[in-house]
């Protein structure tokens, strides 16, 4: 990519904000905190992959999606398939009455592995399938749900009756899914210990990097033709779709592209925390995806990643100092981000500390390299970039057909 | 999967599925309603919803509680009170809410879905802390226990009975509010077209208070209802927000009839599949059918022909 391609791809103003994310996640927190609390971190960046597809399909494209759970659990379960059959070799569940089969098939009374357990003993199909399982099932409902003009609410309610579908499909069908509990005692990874700490440190930097990755990924989406024509079609879809565009096909691609982001985010859960259960799947922990995209800012694909950390954060410590009242916490949070600050912390942040910042900056580097030559004007021109990303609410972005 | 049975049995089984869904069936009409007065004609997602309904059960709880340690002579009528504060209850709560939070999202559909999910957050963990997190039951009066006999193998549970006549009298009643009433006029213009009901003089905001407090009301009576089939919890209302809000997105939001048409033909397909499958499968199976034809056919069972 030229350079020139790379700075309109990310302006400076976003290459600073990746790069003290960037710094934050890679130098600042692995040297701060011990594993526990690192490997913590990287649980709710798996959340964050979730945040990030939800900003491009809820804040760009306008699709808000309440079942991103069952894609994070597609990628999940894949992942944990695959740990889970490496870890019942026959040697160690030797004492079961079938040995070699996953030990809850084995107390479900089922004496041998379902053919769509098969394919998961290869680690190359199970990348595979983490990538394409999303992707198929996102496109199949983008072409029933876009090709049919039905969005909005619409899409809302039907995507979350999808995340119920498979929670109770889990629970209810417990010898072939592990039921309730989920998918426990994952062990090794190509005979490679998972739950050492070693592992922990380099399961983090791979979340990390895999974000970055993706993050790339929405920023060039964003910056993209594509990410305009999302943009115009949340606000007014008519006038794209009389433009000449096919609205549905971007809809289909953006929610297929958070799809896969979201499975992603599964299978870097179940490595980085050895269990995938259905509790991680259904409507609740969907919906609070959404939250974690609208505390961040659901125009800011940065700020979906703060978001994830920070209520992730919040939650854990006050489920462990105040558990009575983390859902007051949380109720509260979900009005407050809708009612009092639309654009979350993103929008915070642009209205009152980049002003500062910018200031700050200009101040720091308008006054040394140009101080002889320019004229002594104490405030150099404010830059004309702080106000480039539309802030502004998606007006009407629903419009139920 | 017939060949087991007898033809005789098979019919009894039938007939006792059939109630059992037309028992649930009734749950349902009795949510559906208030959800299709509030989504189907304001358009606003309340995922609260179900903890209206169990503050309609809490209070039923509460009066049967009452009655029992200091009115027991009138025990057998508290119900009928019950249902009528449980209304009262659920309406003032549901005014409130309105004015605190959704008449400044009304243009912002999904952004009223994500607050009234906080809303419902902050309702559930507030009955866990007055309530304890325990599930409660109501004690029912006499004369609603037992069953009725109608053949030696079909037997008619009385409670049940009581709830369909419930649902039954109270979706004539919303019928009649809706379609005969000048307030139900009114509504329905603010629906088809907002500025121009407000030019002919409905006050708008009024209209949607009342429409929002009634449907919440409605949820309220539903959760009295169901203390008589189910024992309440904290989170009892959560469990059915999503089969409620399918009921009324596959019956076609704005239309009332559909929203019965398809409690309808939900409950029963759930409840005769429940008796040849396990209880988890069949609502899968059931939610499946219902998300697959609403992708064929989004707009529902019954639309409205509006022009938009």
């Amino acid at each position: 990519m030229s350079y020139q391609g790379f700075r309109s791809l990310l302006p400076k103003k976003d290459l600073y904000s990746f790069l003290v994310l960037a710094l934050i996640l890679v130098v600042v927190l692995p040297l701060s905190l011990d594993i526990f609390r690192l490997n913590l971190v990287g649980k709710y960046l798996t959340y964050a992959f979730v945040a990030v597809g939800l900003v491009l399909c809820w804040g760009y494209g306008g699709i808000l999606s309440l079942g991103q759970g069952v894609f994070f659990g597609l990628g999940g379960y894949a992942m944990a398939m695959f740990l889970k059959l490496e870890a019942s070799d026959p040697e160690s569940t030797k004492i079961q009455s079938t040995p070699g089969i996953p030990d809850f098939m084995d107390w479900n009374q089922i004496t041998e592995l379902p053919f769509f357990w098969e394919p998961f003993y290869s680690f190359g199909f199970t990348l595979l399938a983490i990538i394409l399982l999303p992707t198929i099932l996102g496109y199949i409902i983008g072409v029933a749900m876009f090709k049919r003009r039905v969005g909005g609410v619409y899409f809302a309610i039907i995507t979350q009756a999808l995340a119920a579908i498979l929670t109770i499909l889990i629970i209810g069908q417990q010898g072939y899914t592990g039921g309730v509990n989920g998918m426990t005692d994952l062990r090794t990874l190509h005979g490679w210990d998972i739950r050492t700490d070693n592992a922990k440190y380099v399961f983090y930097f791979v979340c990390v990097f895999l974000l970055f990755v993706c993050l790339f990924i929405a920023q060039f989406i964003r910056k993209s033709k594509l990410g305009r024509l999302l943009v115009a079609m949340r606000d007014k879809e008519d006038r794209v779709r009389f433009s000449g565009y096919d609205v549905s096909n971007f809809k289909i691609f953006v929610f297929c592209v958070g799809a896969i982001f979201a499975a992603i985010g599964g299978a870097m859960f179940t490595l980085q925390v050895g269990f995938m259960s259905p509790t991680l799947v259904g409507i609740v922990p969907s919906i609070e995806m959404v939250i974690f995209c609208a505390v961040g800012g659901r125009l800011s694909i940065i700020g979906a990643v703060y978001g994830a950390l920070l209520v992730n954060f919040a939650k854990t410590s006050f489920s462990e100092s105040f558990p009575e009242l983390w859902l007051f916490a949380m109720g509260g949070l979900f009005i407050a981000v809708v009612m009092a600050f639309p654009n979350g912390l993103a929008g915070l942040y642009n209205t009152y500390a980049a002003p500062k910042v910018d200031a700050f900056f200009a101040k720091l580097f308008g006054k040394t390299p140009v101080s002889h030559s320019s004229p002594p004007t104490p405030l150099p021109s404010k830059p004309t970039n702080t106000k480039t990303e539309s802030v502004t609410l998606p007006q009407g972005v629903v419009h139920e057909q | 999967m017939f060949a087991e049975y007898s033809s005789s049995e098979l019919l009894s089984i039938f007939a006792m599925q059939g109630v059992a869904g037309l028992i649930l069936f009734s749950v349902f009409v009795l949510m559906a309603l208030g959800l299709a007065i509030i989504f189907g004609q304001m358009g606003v997602i309340n995922m609260a919803h179900g903890e209206f309904m169990i503050l309609g059960a809490y209070v039923t709880y509460l009066t049967s509680h009452v009655f029992s340690t200091y009115l027991p002579d009138f025990f057998s009528i508290y119900f009928i009170l019950a249902m009528i504060l449980a209304f009262i209850a659920a309406a003032a709560l549901g005014a409130l809410v309105e004015w605190a939070m959704i008449r400044h999202l009304y243009h912002r559909p999904l952004d009223t879905l994500l607050a009234t999910w906080g809303l419902s957050l902050i309702l559930q963990q507030t009955y866990r802390t007055v309530f304890g997190p325990r599930e409660v039951g109501v004690t029912l009066p006499d004369w609603l226990m037992g069953s009725y006999q109608l053949t030696e193998s079909i037997e008619l549970p009385i409670n049940g009975l009581f709830v369909m006549c419930l649902a039954l009298g109270i979706s004539l009643a919303v019928a009649l509010l809706m379609y005969r009433s000048r307030w139900g006029t009114q509504v329905r213009a603010v629906v088809q077209n907002r500025p121009m009901a407000g030019a002919v003089g409905i006050n708008t905001g009024k209209v949607d208070r009342v429409t929002f407090a009634l449907g919440c009301g409605i949820a309220g009576v539903a959760g009295s209802a169901f203390t008589m089939i189910g024992s309440t919890g904290p989170t009892s209302g959560q469990l059915y927000i999503v089969d409620t809000f399918l009921v009324v997105v596959f019956g076609g939001a704005s239309s009332l009839l559909g929203t019965i048409a398809s409690a309808f033909s939900i409950s029963q397909a759930q409840s005769t599949m429940e008796f040849f499958m396990s209880g988890s499968m069949s609502k899968v199976l059931t939610l499946l059918f219902v998300v697959l034809i609403l992708m064929l056919r989004p707009q529902g069972l019954f639309t409205l022909k509006v022009r938009r």
